[in-house]
C-alpha cells in the first residue's frame, strides 16, 4: 500500500488524467481498486460459498457437516458418494443415464427443428409468414401452464406416461421459441449474398440450408445445444409430471425423492448426489461459457 | 410480387420448400402450443378429473376463484416474490455490471463467479441445498452465531414468516444472468457521453444516473418484463424447499405450485387448473401492459 503518497501534494501537471477527477490520482486510484476488488471478492465468495460448502459437506460425515463449517473436511470421506449412489431402488447411475438420454434428445431435436423453422422464417417467403412469426414471438411470453394440462391429457390418453416421449418429441417440433428466435437473429446476420451465389450455382433451398446456413450458424447451434443441455438437465416440472416409475426417473426427480425420504437425517449422501447432479452443468459451463453469454446477450439486448 | 394469380414456378417452389421446413413447427403449433391453449379454454369451462368425460359447468371455475382462500394466499406470496425479487436482482445486476465495466482486472473471473449460480439455481440440487442452508441447523444459523445472533434451532424455511424470503434470496442469487446482459449493454454506451458529462463537471454518481442508466433503460425494461413473466412461473424451488406442499401454512405456495397441486394433486381438478392457467395469462398480460404503459415515462430509446 503506497501510504506515503498521501503526503505528496497532487501534481496535476505531471498526471493529466487526474485533472478530470481533481484528486491525488495515484492514491485515489489505488484505494479505489483495492476497495473495489475487496467488495467484488466478498460478494463473489458469498455467492459461491453455499456451493463450495455443499461440495465439502459431501465429503464429511454427518456430525462433521454441522460441527465443522470449514470448507476443508476433517478427513476426506467418499463414503457418502457410495451410500448416496445406492440409496434408492436403482443405482444413481441409472438416473444419470435417463437424464442424459432425455437431454441428448432435446439437444438434437431443438437444433434440427429450430434451425429449420428459423430458415423458413428468414430465407423463404410464404403466405401467413408474418402472422406465424408474430405468434412465435408471443409464445416466448406464454406461460406453460395454459398448455401443460391438455398436453398431459393428450400424452396420458396416448399411453405415453412414464416414457421419455412427452419429454423428447416436442423438442423435435420447434416448441422452444427461445431457440427459434435465437437462430432467426443469427441467420439474419448471415449475408444473403451467400445464398444468392449458391442459387446461381443451381442450389435449392435444402442445399442452401444444409451447406450454406448450417455451417455458418455453428456458433448459434452451439448456443442452442448448450442452453438445451442446461435447461433439460435442470428441468424438474415436466419430468415430475411424466415420470413416476422408479426405472425411468431422472436425476432431478430421483434427487427430490431422495431428499423427501431422508429429510433431515442424512445430509451427507444427499449432498454427494446433489453435487454429482451439478457436475455435468458445471462442465458445460466451463467449456461453453462463451456461447452461454452470447446467447443471453442476443436474446436479452433486443 | 404477385403471389396470387399464376404465381411463377419459383415462387410456388419456394412456398413448397417453406412448408417442408416449417412442418415440425406447424405440428408443434397444432399439438403442443396453440392446440392445447385452445383446448384449455374449453377445459376451463368444465369439471374434469382425467377419468370420465369433462362436464360443462360454464364459468363456475372462474367464479370459484373469488372465494378460493388458497388462491388468494398463493397470489399474495407470488406477488411478494416477484415484486421484491425481480427488481432486487436487477438492481444488483446493474450495480455489479457498472463496477465490472470500468476495466477491472480479472473481469472474466468475476463474471464467471457471478454468472455460475444462475445456471445452477433452477436445479433440484440447489433446492435441497437451500433447505439445509436455511434449515434449523443450517449454516446461516451457524454464521449468525459468530455475530452473536443466536438463532440455532430456528428454521428459516420452516417459519411461515421467513420461508418465502429464502426463495426471494434464491432468486436474487441468480442476478448474474442479467448482469452479463447489462455488461454487454454497457459496452455500447458511447464513450463521448461520459467525456461530455465529465466536462460539464458531473461526478461518477451523476454520470451513473444521467448517462449510464438512461442509455440502458431499454435493456433494463426488457429484463424487467421478462423477469416478471418468468418469475411468475417458478416452480421447482418452492416445490423442493417445501417438500411439494407450499408450506409451512402455504407461505411458499407460489402460483405454479398451486396450479400443479390442483391439476396433479390428489383432487385432479383439471378444469379448475386450466382456468388458473388463464388467470395467470391475464395477470402476466396486465402487468406487461402496465410495464409498457409506464415505460414511456422512463425508458429512453436512442432514436
Amino acid at each position: 500500500m503506497p501510504t506515503n503518497t498521501a503526503t505528496v501534494s497532487p501534481n496535476e501537471d505531471v498526471i493529466p488524467v487526474a485533472e478530470r477527477h481533481g484528486m491525488d490520482p495515484v492514491l485515489k486510484r489505488r484505494i479505489e481498486a483495492v476497495v473495489k476488488h475487496a467488495i467484488l471478492l466478498i460478494v463473489g465468495f458469498a455467492m459461491i460459498f453455499p456451493l463450495l460448502w455443499m461440495v465439502s459437506s459431501s465429503l464429511k460425515d454427518d456430525a462433521d457437516i454441522f460441527r465443522n463449517i470449514s470448507l476443508i473436511p476433517t478427513d476426506w470421506d467418499w463414503a457418502n458418494y457410495k451410500e448416496g449412489w445406492n440409496a434408492q431402488s436403482y443405482p444413481f447411475g441409472k438416473y444419470l443415464l435417463n437424464s442424459l438420454i432425455i437431454t441428448i434428445g432435446a439437444i438434437v431435436g431443438n437444433m434440427i427443428s429450430c434451425s429449420m423453422a428459423a430458415y423458413g422464417f428468414t430465407r423463404l417467403k410464404w403466405r401467413g409468414q408474418g402472422i406465424a412469426f408474430g405468434y412465435m414471438l408471443m409464445t416466448l411470453m406464454m406461460p406453460i401452464y395454459v398448455m401443460i394440462i391438455p398436453q398431459y391429457i393428450m400424452w396420458s390418453k396416448l399411453g405415453f406416461l412414464n416414457t421419455f416421449v412427452p419429454l423428447i418429441l416436442p423438442k423435435f417440433l420447434a416448441t422452444e421459441p427461445f431457440f427459434v428466435f435465437l437462430m432467426v437473429q443469427f441467420f439474419r446476420g448471415i449475408p444473403k449474398s451467400l445464398d444468392e451465389a449458391a442459387k446461381v450455382d443451381g442450389a435449392g433451398p435444402f442445399r442452401i440450408y444444409w451447406q450454406i446456413l448450417m455451417p455458418n450458424a455453428l456458433p448459434s447451434l452451439a448456443t442452442c445445444g448448450i442452453f438445451s443441455f442446461i435447461w433439460t438437465w435442470n428441468d424438474f416440472f415436466s419430468q415430475l409430471l411424466y415420470l413416476t416409475k422408479p426405472q425411468n426417473l431422472t436425476v432431478a426427480v430421483a434427487l427430490r425423492n431422495f431428499a423427501d425420504a431422508t429429510s433431515g437425517t442424512s445430509w451427507g449422501p444427499l449432498f454427494a448426489m446433489s453435487t454429482l447432479s451439478l457436475v455435468p452443468v458445471f462442465i458445460v459451463f466451463l467449456f461453453g461459457q462463451r456461447y452461454l453469454i452470447e446467447g443471453s446477450v442476443t436474446s436479452g439486448l433486443k | 410480387m404477385s403471389v396470387f394469380k399464376r404465381a411463377p414456378i419459383a415462387v410456388r417452389r419456394e412456398e413448397r420448400a417453406a412448408h417442408i421446413f416449417m412442418l415440425p413447427w406447424f405440428l408443434g403449433v397444432i399439438f403442443i402450443t396453440l392446440g392445447p391453449m385452445i383446448v384449455s379454454i374449453g377445459l376451463s369451462l368444465t369439471k374434469y378429473r382425467l377419468v370420465g368425460k369433462p362436464r360443462f359447468i360454464g364459468l363456475d371455475n372462474y367464479v370459484k376463484m373469488f372465494s378460493d382462500a388458497r388462491l388468494m394466499q398463493s397470489l399474495k406470496v407470488t406477488f411478494l416474490y416477484v415484486i421484491v425479487g425481480v427488481p432486487l436482482a436487477l438492481a444488483l445486476a446493474l450495480l455489479l455490471a457498472v463496477v465490472l465495466n470500468k476495466g477491472v482486472r480479472g473481469l472474466s473471473f468475476y463474471r464467471s463467479v457471478y454468472y455460475l449460480p444462475s445456471l445452477f439455481a433452477g436445479s433440484v440440487a440447489i433446492g435441497v441445498l437451500w433447505r439445509q442452508v436455511f434449515g434449523a441447523e443450517g449454516i446461516v444459523n451457524t454464521i449468525a452465531g459468530w455475530f452473536g445472533i443466536d438463532s440455532m434451532g430456528h428454521s428459516w424455511v420452516g417459519d411461515p414468516k421467513t420461508a418465502i424470503w429464502t426463495l426471494i434470496l434464491l432468486h436474487v442469487w441468480t442476478f448474474g444472468s442479467s448482469m452479463i446482459i447489462f455488461l454487454a449493454g454497457l459496452r455500447q454506451v458511447p464513450q463521448e457521453l461520459y467525456e461530455a458529462s465529465a466536462l460539464d463537471g458531473a461526478n461518477k454518481w451523476q454520470q451513473f444516473c444521467h448517462v449510464t442508466v438512461p442509455v440502458l433503460t431499454p435493456i433494463i425494461f426488457f429484463n424487467l418484463v421478462m423477469g416478471i413473466i418468468n418469475s411468475f412461473q417458478n416452480f421447482a424451488q418452492a416445490f423442493v424447499v417445501s417438500g411439494g406442499t407450499g408450506g409451512p401454512t402455504d407461505s411458499t405456495l407460489v402460483y405454479a405450485l398451486y396450479v400443479y397441486q390442483q391439476a396433479f394433486g390428489s383432487t385432479r381438478n383439471m378444469g379448475y387448473a386450466a382456468a388458473l392457467g388463464w388467470l395467470l395469462v391475464l395477470i402476466v398480460g396486465v402487468l406487461t401492459g402496465l410495464n409498457f404503459l409506464f415505460s414511456k415515462k422512463w425508458v429512453h430509446y436512442a432514436d
